[in-house]
């Protein structure tokens, strides 16, 4: 437990003992208080917790919707990192495919999502995501774009194929509700820092 | 609870330390210290919605004198929404924009502002469907329909021959005509009759009419289908009647004094006004007959249409007039102590209820024994030609001594009635069987009308009452002299009323209905689908988006999605022009709107639902670069949703141009 959470707790429970010597009427407060604090310990789930079956969808309603993503999914929630981009955005995801991922040395993405390595599956994910809408036509030969985790990806446009890092291919583009999706054929590997 | 000092533990011995003085507070258990707990008594768990937990009911509450309606949740109090109605409201462009203008048009042309009144939430088989919200305006004679999917105002229509539209907009059992009775009356100017006529000729020469409105079971259209006249007395408020008297309404009445000056004290004068009867299904079958007159009038009708996401205004020149001296069957009066401001009919239609402001009884009629008096013809004489029905023989009985200044009566789903004592300030439980007091609680203060979910229907929901307050003084923090008004929820499950919760609201809370949320939350549009957008002016993709000139007036379809607007860089508008920015959200997402607005706007902003279309009008009044943006924070590139359009002087020769991501630079 954090110190804070400690705090609050202890801190219900003596307003429970000190209610109790005061007899019925102040039961109440008492019990407001501590039912205050276990829904503030208890976090509701975020927003791609979100029932909504008409808008078009999200970022991560695409992505669970598609059968070539189910890694970058499960990273996404390994990384707890669905409610970001299920935001308001407007996002550019590039998504590998899991045969992008399948291209790494094996055992990177097992390695990757277990609990400890969380913060280094995040860096790698935010790496595949920039805020802004950046459609096709607007990917230029030559353009640096900021990701989501400060490092930056290198356009080049060739034949009119889109390349990243000179490493992954746009294959396919969607757009989502809060951005749009690009399918890539590779893994970004943030350069290291 | 020896620790050793650490950053945590002092935080923690600090906690402690404001524990135990809360401790001897607690401890010493002094009655003034326990006043708000035992008020509350559990009251604060009675009225938690936890974060992220929706309310149990909707609270659509009349804004008076904001001239709009609020919904709130029930029970916590919170304050969800205000929707536009009568009221010009810049927050949204309601009645800036050229789609919501017409909205607000009447005979005397487009009105800015009123005062609106009461709520009335839509029945079918004198149960709340959650379909439509009606609500009057008491000004400038009108009744609106609000959409409880959109929670938008759809239908304005005015009423002619009227003068103070109070007695409004109550309804039939299944929602088949809405009422409309004036609360002025007033010479009548249709037919070339003149109306400039001395004050002091009221009696010969005024009068007051009941507007009953026809509303279409499918679209819930409003049309005026007949009105009946009355001599010239104010009209307060009404109830339909319900089961057995589901063909009837009744209408109260103060001044049959027929006073025009100082009513406070002329209109006091008799011990008795009347509470007026009316056979509506006759009166229907009159108009269906041909009876009537053809009353030459102009009113306006305007209808918003969630296709083209505008607004038309239509003025009406007819309107059927029943003469109840002629039609004698339609109306009887009844006497009722006075001043009578409720008129109420409980849930089994059995019970009509009178609330005499100034009388120190509540009257509770007996639909039965008016039937009865009607059919003996036990009348007590006449009122200008209406027969007057004789007290006694309609009488269920009196509830004694309730309280002083009873306003307006609701009824719970275990057959007690409530009634709401302004001069007195507190809520009467009774029992219309016995007409016994059983219980009574104070309001703080001045209690107006009150409310029980479904209390006007034949099958009231329940829980609680709330009081709506004129006057709250100390209740909350002070904000100069111009203070909140409040409701206060009442818990009614239990044998004696409690007191849960006290919450501000917005303008006049002036009389509200509560409905389940689940009547209502699945029906709630999302947002409106692009494909289905009719506006004239729409822009359904961005390659669309363009700008036209003609004459002088420029036309820029314009689409905003997150995070930009296209066109945003437009040149080639001179000073003088009127633009027309017509700008349609491409959004297909809940809850992402997006504002417009250009730097000199007098038309305020626009606030655009996903799928939508609106239309600011803007004036270039000068020569230079003009930057607009977006109002509403819609995505975390909100702040860059922004452009400029480059204004000329009259007659240059730039020409019009528009781009977006545009980044070539002129040299």
């Amino acid at each position: 437990m954090k110190p804070s959470t400690v705090t609050r707790t202890l801190f219900a429970v003596a307003l429970t003992v000190l209610g109790t010597q005061c007899g019925d009427q102040s039961k109440p407060t008492a019990s407001a208080a501590s039912s205050t604090s276990s829904a503030g310990s208890a976090p509701a789930a975020g927003q791609s917790a979100v029932v909504d079956k008409d808008s078009k969808p999200d970022i991560p309603k695409i992505a669970v919707g598609s059968k070539d993503h189910t890694t970058l999914v499960a990273a996404l929630k390994a990384a707890e990192y669905l409610d970001v981009v299920s935001n308001a955005g407007p996002f550019t995801v590039f998504a590998p495919t899991n045969d992008a991922f399948g291209k790494l040395p094996p055992g990177t993405v097992e390695t990757l999502v277990k609990p400890e390595n969380k913060e280094k599956l995040r860096d790698i994910l935010e790496y595949h995501v920039a805020v802004s809408t950046f459609k096709p036509e607007m990917l230029r030969d030559g353009m640096t774009l900021n990701m989501a985790n400060s490092g930056n990806v290198k356009v080049s446009v060739k034949d009119g194929k889109i390349k990243l890092n000179d490493s992954a291919t746009i294959i396919a583009t969607v757009p989502a509700s809060n951005g749009i999706v690009h399918v890539i054929d590779a893994v970004l590997l943030p350069p290291a820092k | 609870m020896i620790m050793k000092p650490s950053p945590t533990n002092t935080r923690f011995a600090l906690c402690c330390a404001l524990a135990l003085s809360g401790a001897v507070t607690f401890t010493g258990c002094k009655p003034q210290n326990l006043v708000a707990t035992a008020q509350t008594g559990g009251a604060a768990e009675k009225v938690y919605v936890p974060p992220g937990k929706h309310d149990e009911f909707y609270n659509i509450v009349s804004g008076g004198f904001s001239g709009n309606v609020s919904v709130y949740g029930l029970p916590s109090g919170r304050l969800f929404r205000q929707i536009p109605v009568f009221s010009q409201f810049p927050e949204c462009g309601w009645g800036y924009t050229e789609e919501t203008k017409p909205m607000l048009n009447t005979s005397h042309g487009q009105l800015p502002w009123d005062d609106s009144h009461h709520i009335t939430l839509s029945m079918t088989k004198g149960e709340h469907d959650g379909r439509w919200a009606f609500v009057n305006s008491n000004n400038t004679p009108r009744v609106a329909r609000i959409s409880l999917k959109t929670f938008r105002t759809e239908e304005i229509i005015e009423l002619p021959n009227s003068a103070g539209n109070h007695s409004s907009p109550f309804l039939t059992e299944n929602t088949e005509y809405s009422v409309a009775g004036t609360r002025f009356a007033v010479p009548y100017a249709d037919e070339g009759a003149n109306p400039d006529v001395p004050i002091n000729t009221y009696k010969g020469n005024f009068k007051s009419t009941i507007s009953f409105i026809k509303i279409d079971p499918q679209s819930g259209r409003m049309s005026v289908a007949f009105q009946v006249m009355l001599p010239g007395i104010d009209v307060d408020l009404a109830r339909g009647g319900k089961g057995k008297s589901r063909d009837w309404f009744f209408f109260s009445c103060y001044n049959s004094e027929q006073a025009h000056t100082l009513l406070e004290v002329n209109a006091s004068a008799k011990d008795k006004d009347l509470i007026t009867c009316v056979n509506w299904k006759k009166c229907e079958d009159y108009v269906k007959a041909g009876k009537g007159r053809k009353s030459k009038v102009k009113y306006a009708h305007n209808v918003y249409d969630e296709g083209t996401h505008s607004a038309s205004s239509t003025i009406e020149n007819e309107v059927t007039v029943l003469d109840p001296k002629e039609l004698k069957d339609i109306v009887y009066f009844m006497p009722c102590p006075k001043s009578p401001h409720g008129c109420d009919t409980d849930p089994t239609g059995s019970y009509i209820v009178g609330s005499g402001k100034l009388a120190a009884v509540i009257p509770v009629f007996s639909f039965d024994k008016v039937q009865k008096a009607i059919a003996d013809k036990t009348y007590d004489g006449d009122y200008e030609g209406i027969p007057v029905l004789k007290y006694e023989a309609v009488l269920h009985g009196e509830v004694k001594k309730p309280g002083l200044g009873p306003l307006h009566t609701e009824f719970d789903d275990k057959g007690f009635a409530y009634t709401s004592f302004f001069v007195s300030s507190e809520i009467v439980k009774w029992d219309p069987k016995t007409l016994q007091v059983v219980d009574r609680i104070p309001t703080y203060y001045s209690v107006g009308h009150l409310c029980v979910p479904g209390g006007p229907t034949t099958k009231p929901h329940g829980k609680y009452v709330i009081a709506y307050n004129k006057i709250t003084k100390d209740r909350y923090l002070p904000t100069g002299p111009e203070l909140t008004q409040s409701a206060q929820l009442i818990d009614i499950s239990g044998e004696k009323m409690k007191m849960l919760l006290d919450f501000p609201t917005v303008g006049e809370p002036h009389y509200a209905e509560a409905i389940p949320a689940s009547l209502v939350e699945p029906n709630a549009t999302k947002f409106f689908k692009i494909e289905e957008n009719k506006h004239p002016q729409v822009t359904k993709s961005e390659k669309d988006a363009r700008v036209e000139r003609n004459g002088n007036q420029v036309h820029v379809y314009m689409t905003a999605i997150r995070s930009h607007f296209a066109p945003d860089n437009i040149e080639g508008v001179q000073q003088g022009d009127d633009v027309f920015f017509h700008v349609t959200n491409l959004e297909q997402d809940w809850d992402v709107p997006h504002g417009f607005v250009i730097k000199g706007s007098k038309a305020a902003e626009l606030l655009i639902m996903p799928g939508e279309t609106q239309t600011l009008k803007w004036t270039a009044d000068r020569v230079g670069v003009v930057p607009f943006y977006c109002t509403d924070f819609c995505s975390a590139l909100h702040q860059e949703m922004q452009g400029y359009m480059r204004v000329s002087p009259q007659g240059s020769t730039t020409p019009v141009k528009f781009s977006v991501g545009d980044t070539g630079a002129a040299h």
